[in-house]
C-alpha cells in the first residue's frame, strides 16, 4: 500500500510540474498575475509530493519490502541500518528519484525565499526547473519506476553489491547530485534570462550564491567518490580517469569557470552572454554525466541500468534540452549587451582566461571521454583513452593556468600593469625557486618534474597569501602599518574575499598532494609468508598471518602486518578479503597508515604457496592526504564565500555592483 | 586599443589555447589510444610489441596456474583461438575461469604480458567488447544463456 502512495505522489508530481512548466511562463509572457503567482505555489506542492515518494521508497528499503522489485534487487534483511537507508538511492531508480527530490528541494528553495527577486523573472525560472522535472518525471514513470511490485514477493532480497556497502555511499551520490542538480539553478536562471532578454548585476548575485553551492557540493562530493575509490577498490590509486569520474569533472570544470565569469558580470556587467553560455553548458554537462552514468553505454560500478529504452529516453531528453537551449541562446543571446569595458591585462582579463583554460580543459576531457564511443559508432574498431591521454593534455594545460591563478587576483579591474603586479609575487618567485631547489636536491635527480610541481605549488600558496596581505594593507604608501591595525584589517574583508584567497590556497595545497602522489608513488607486489618482512619507503612491514574474522552479511581473511620504522612499532595493519553471503562477491578491503608526508596502503590477495602465504601489495603514496585536505581547504572556501552579507537573503536590490562598504562588511 | 582590437587579442588568446589543446590531444593520441583485440584478432593481425594493447576474452577453463613469485598464468580466449597472458599481482576480486576479462599490456613472442588485469564489478558483468568478440566467434548465445541460468 505504502509502495502504491509512492507511486501515485510521483504521478502528482508529474502534474504538478506540468503545470508549473506552463502556465506561470505564459502568465509572464502576458502579464497575468494569477499564473505569474501560481509559480510559488507549484513548486511547493511539487517538492511536498516528491518528498513522500521518497519516503515511501525509504520506508521499504528499511522494513525490507521484498514485494517491491527495487528492494528485493537491491536490499536483504541481514544488511546494516545504514545501507538499507542508504540503499534507497543505490541502485538506478532511486537514485534519479533522488535526483528529482533534490531538483525540488531546489525548486521550493527559489519559491520560498525568493521573495526579493521580480515575480516574472521568479515564475520563468520555475517553469524551467519544472519543465527538466517532467522530463525526469516521465523517464522514472515510463522506464524506471522505483515503486514496481513483484509477485510473489521472495523471502528475502538479493543484495546490495558489496562494493556500495560503504558508509561513503551514504554521502557521495547525494553530494554529487546537490552539485549537478544545483547547476540546474544556473541553468534555469540562464534560460529565464534569455527569455526576459535581459542580464544585469541583481541576475549575477542570484545565480552565483547557486553556483556556489552547486560547486561547494560537487567537489565535496567528487572528493568524497575518490577517497572511496581510493580505499575501497584496493588498487592504491585516487582517480582513473574513468568515464564515470570524467562525467562529474567536466561539470566541476565548467562550472568553476562559471563561478569566476558570474564575478565578472556582478561587478562589471560584462561577459554576459558568455556567463549565459557557460551556465548552459555546466548543466548540459550535468546532464551528460547522468546520462554517460546510467544509459550503460559505458560500463563501471556505477552502471546499473542497461536497458537500451532507458539509453534512448536519456538521449533524447538531452538532445531537448542541449538543443533548445542552445538554440534559444542563438536567438535571444545577441541581445545581451554588455557595458563594461575593459583591457586584455586586469583582473576581467584574467578570469576570462581561466574561463578560456577551464572550457578548453573541459572539452578535452568531454573529447577523450566520447572519443571511444565515436569510433566504435562509425565502425573503426574499438579503443580505450587511458590516464597517459589525460594526464598528457591535462597536466600541460593546468600548468598555466595555476601559474595565472598567482597573479589575478593583484590585477585592478579594468586596466592593470602586469609589470607591477609580478613586482609584488618576488616572495612567492623566492619560494618557486627554492622549494624546487630543494625538493630537486632531495629527491635527487629525474625528480625535477615533482620538483616543479611542488615549486608551483608554493608559488601559488605564497601568492594568494600575498595578494591577501596586500588587499588587508600590509604596506601603506607611507610605510608599514603596526600588526593590530592590519590584523583589524584583515578581520573587516569581505567573506567573499576570503573564500576566495582560501579556495585557491585549498588548491595550491592538492597540487602538491597530486603531485607528491603522481611522481613518487611506489609499488610493490610480492607473496609473503607468515614472518616475512617487506621495507617500503622506511617502513618495515612484518607479515604476521592471516585468520578468519567473520562479518554481519560477510566472511573476511584478515591478515595482519606489524609496521615499524627505525626499530619503533609504529601500527598493525590489518587488511581484508571479504566473500559476501547473499552474492557470493568477494571484496578487498585495504589497510591503510595515513601520515603527514604520505600513505602506507597494504591489500592481502589469494594465498599463494605451501607456507600460508598471500600474494601482498603494499604502496607508499607519497602526500596524498594533502590532497583530500586541499580539496576540503577549497569547498570551506567556497562556503564561507557564500555567507557573504551580499549573497544573503534579503539584500536591498538597488545596490549597484554590489561592492560592500569595507567598514561594515563581515562585521 | 579600440573595442574591436580587445576582441581581436581574446579570439587571438582563445585560438593559441585552442590549437595548443589540440596539438596536445592529436600528440597524446598518438601515443595514448590502446586498440582493443580479440584472441582471433591478434592471431590473425600479430601486432608487434612496442604498443600497448588490450585483448579480451574468457579466461579459458583449466589455464588458470600460479607461476610463484605473485605471477598468473592463463590462457584468454573467444573459443576460437586462445592467446596466453601472464600477469604479476593481485588479480581482481571477479578474475575467475570461464569469466570474462579484458587485460592490456603488451605481446612479446606470443605471450601476453600484462600489466592490468580488469575484471568489473559485478558477477554478471561481461565487458562489451568480450561480448562483441564472443558474438563474432558464433559462441555469444551459449554464453548468454549460461548468464540467465546464474542462481540470483
Amino acid at each position: 500500500m505504502i509502495a502504491e502512495i509512492g507511486h501515485f505522489a510521483l504521478i502528482l508530481a508529474l502534474f504538478v510540474a506540468i503545470v508549473q512548466a506552463t502556465l506561470p511562463l505564459y502568465g509572464a509572457a502576458r502579464g497575468y498575475r494569477p499564473w505569474i503567482a501560481l509559480a510559488r505555489p507549484a513548486a511547493v506542492a511539487q517538492f511536498l509530493m516528491v518528498a513522500v515518494s521518497f519516503g515511501c521508497l525509504m520506508h521499504a528499503y528499511v522494513t525490507s519490502d521484498f514485494s517491491v522489485l527495487n528492494v528485493a534487487a537491491n536490499s536483504h534483511t541481514a544488511k546494516p541500518m545504514l545501507y538499507k537507508i542508504a540503499g534507497t538511492w543505490g541502485n538506478h531508480e532511486g537514485s534519479l528519484l533522488l535526483w528529482v527530490l533534490i531538483l525540488s528541494i531546489f525548486g521550493s528553495a527559489v519559491a520560498v525565499i525568493g521573495g526579493n527577486l521580480p515575480p516574472s523573472l521568479r515564475a520563468r525560472v520555475l517553469s524551467v526547473q519544472a519543465m527538466i522535472a517532467v522530463g525526469f518525471y516521465l523517464f522514472m514513470l515510463l522506464t524506471s519506476n522505483p515503486f514496481e511490485r513483484l509477485d510473489p514477493a521472495p523471502i528475502n532480497g538479493r543484495d546490495l553489491n558489496p562494493l556500495l556497502q560503504d558508509p561513503g555511499l551514504a554521502f557521495h551520490p547525494p553530494m554529487l547530485y546537490l552539485g549537478y542538480v544545483g547547476f540546474s539553478m544556473a541553468f534555469s536562471f540562464a534560460i529565464a534570462a534569455l527569455i526576459e532578454g535581459r542580464v544585469d548585476a541583481a541576475w549575477a548575485r542570484w545565480v552565483r550564491p547557486w553556483t556556489l553551492a552547486a560547486w561547494c557540493f560537487l567537489t565535496a562530493g567528487i572528493a568524497l567518490g575518490s577517497w572511496w575509490a581510493y580505499y575501497e577498490l584496493g588498487w592504491g590509486g585516487w582517480w582513473f580517469w574513468d568515464p564515470v569520474e570524467n562525467a562529474s569533472f567536466m561539470p566541476w570544470l565548467a562550472g568553476t569557470a562559471l563561478l569566476h565569469s558570474a564575478t565578472v558580470v556582478e561587478k562589471r556587467d560584462t561577459l554576459k552572454g558568455w556567463t549565459v553560455l557557460l551556465a548552459i553548458i555546466t548543466f548540459s554537462l550535468s546532464l551528460l554525466g547522468t546520462f554517460l552514468v546510467r544509459s550503460g553505454v559505458l560500463t563501471s560500478v556505477h552502471a546499473f541500468a542497461t536497458d537500451p529504452t532507458r539509453g534512448v529516453f536519456i538521449l533524447a531528453l538531452l538532445v531537448v534540452v542541449i538543443g533548445g537551449s542552445l538554440a534559444l541562446f542563438a536567438w535571444r543571446g545577441p541581445q545581451l549587451t554588455s557595458t563594461g569595458l575593459f583591457q586584455p591585462i586586469s583582473r576581467e582579463g584574467a578570469l576570462l582566461f581561466n574561463n578560456l583554460v577551464m572550457a578548453t580543459a573541459a572539452a578535452a576531457v568531454l573529447l577523450g571521454t566520447l572519443y571511444p564511443l565515436l569510433l566504435d559508432a562509425i565502425g573503426g574498431g574499438k579503443v580505450s583513452v587511458g590516464p597517459p591521454f589525460f594526464n598528457a593534455v591535462f597536466i600541460p594545460l593546468m600548468v598555466p593556468m595555476i601559474a595565472a591563478m598567482a597573479i589575478g587576483p593583484l590585477l585592478t579591474w579594468k586596466r592593470a600593469d602586469l609589470g607591477q603586479a609580478l613586482g609584488r609575487l618576488g616572495a612567492a618567485l623566492a619560494a618557486f625557486v627554492t622549494v624546487t631547489a630543494v625538493v630537486w636536491w632531495l629527491m635527487g635527480e629525474g625528480a625535477l618534474l615533482g620538483a616543479a610541481g611542488i615549486g608551483l605549488a608554493t608559488w601559488l600558496a605564497v601568492g594568494t597569501l600575498v595578494e591577501l596581505a596586500e588587499r588587508a594593507g600590509l604596506r601603506r604608501a607611507g610605510g608599514e602599518r603596526s600588526l593590530g591595525q592590519f590584523l583589524r584589517r584583515l578581520g573587516r574583508l569581505p567573506r567573499a574575499s576570503w573564500g576566495m584567497t582560501i579556495g585557491h590556497f585549498g588548491l595550491a595545497v592538492a597540487v602538491a598532494g597530486m603531485t607528491g602522489v603522481g611522481i613518487w608513488k611506489q609499488e610493490h607486489v610480492r607473496v609473503m609468508a607468515p614472518g616475512e618482512t617487506i621495507e617500503v619507503a622506511g617502513y618495515v612491514l612484518t607479515f604476521e598471518g592471516a585468520k578468519q574474522a567473520p562479518g554481519p552479511n560477510y566472511q573476511a581473511t584478515r591478515g595482519r602486518f606489524s609496521v615499524t620504522r627505525d626499530g619503533d612499532a609504529v601500527a598493525n595493519l590489518e587488511p581484508e578479503k571479504r566473500i559476501y553471503a547473499v552474492s557470493g562477491q568477494p571484496t578487498t578491503e585495504a589497510a591503510i597508515l595515513t601520515t603527514f608526508w604520505g600513505d602506507l596502503y597494504v591489500v592481502i590477495g589469494d594465498p599463494e604457496g605451501s607456507s600460508g602465504g598471500f600474494v601482498t601489495r603494499v604502496y607508499f603514496n607519497p602526500l596524498v592526504a594533502w590532497m583530500w585536505v586541499g580539496v576540503m581547504i577549497m569547498v570551506m572556501g567556497g562556503l564561507i564565500s557564500l555567507s557573504d552579507r551580499r549573497h544573503r537573503v534579503g539584500v536591498p536590490k538597488g545596490t549597484r555592483r554590489g561592492v560592500a562598504p569595507l567598514a561594515t562588511a563581515g562585521a | 586599443m579600440k573595442r574591436k582590437h580587445k576582441r581581436l587579442t581574446f579570439v587571438a588568446v582563445a585560438m593559441v589555447l585552442l590549437a595548443g589543446a589540440v596539438g596536445l590531444m592529436l600528440l597524446a593520441f598518438e601515443e595514448n589510444i590502446v586498440f582493443f583485440y580479440s584472441p582471433t584478432d591478434m592471431v590473425e593481425q600479430k601486432p608487434g610489441p612496442e604498443r600497448r594493447l588490450r585483448l579480451g576474452g574468457l579466461v579459458e577453463n583449466g589455464s588458470v596456474e600460479k607461476a610463484g613469485d605473485a605471477v598468473t598464468k592463463f590462457r584468454i580466449t573467444d573459443t576460437v583461438q586462445n592467446i596466453p597472458v601472464s600477469f604479476k599481482g593481485i588479480l581482481p576480486d571477479l578474475f575467475r575461469e570461464g569469466q570474462g576479462v579484458v587485460v592490456q599490456g603488451h605481446l612479446i613472442d606470443g605471450l601476453f604480458r600484462a600489466d592490468e588485469v580488469l575484471a568489473k564489478h559485478d558477477e554478471n558483468y561481461m565487458p562489451p567488447e568480450v561480448a562483441d568478440a564472443l558474438k563474432k566467434s558464433g559462441q555469444w548465445k551459449a554464453n548468454g544463456e549460461a548468464q540467465e541460468k546464474r542462481p540470483q
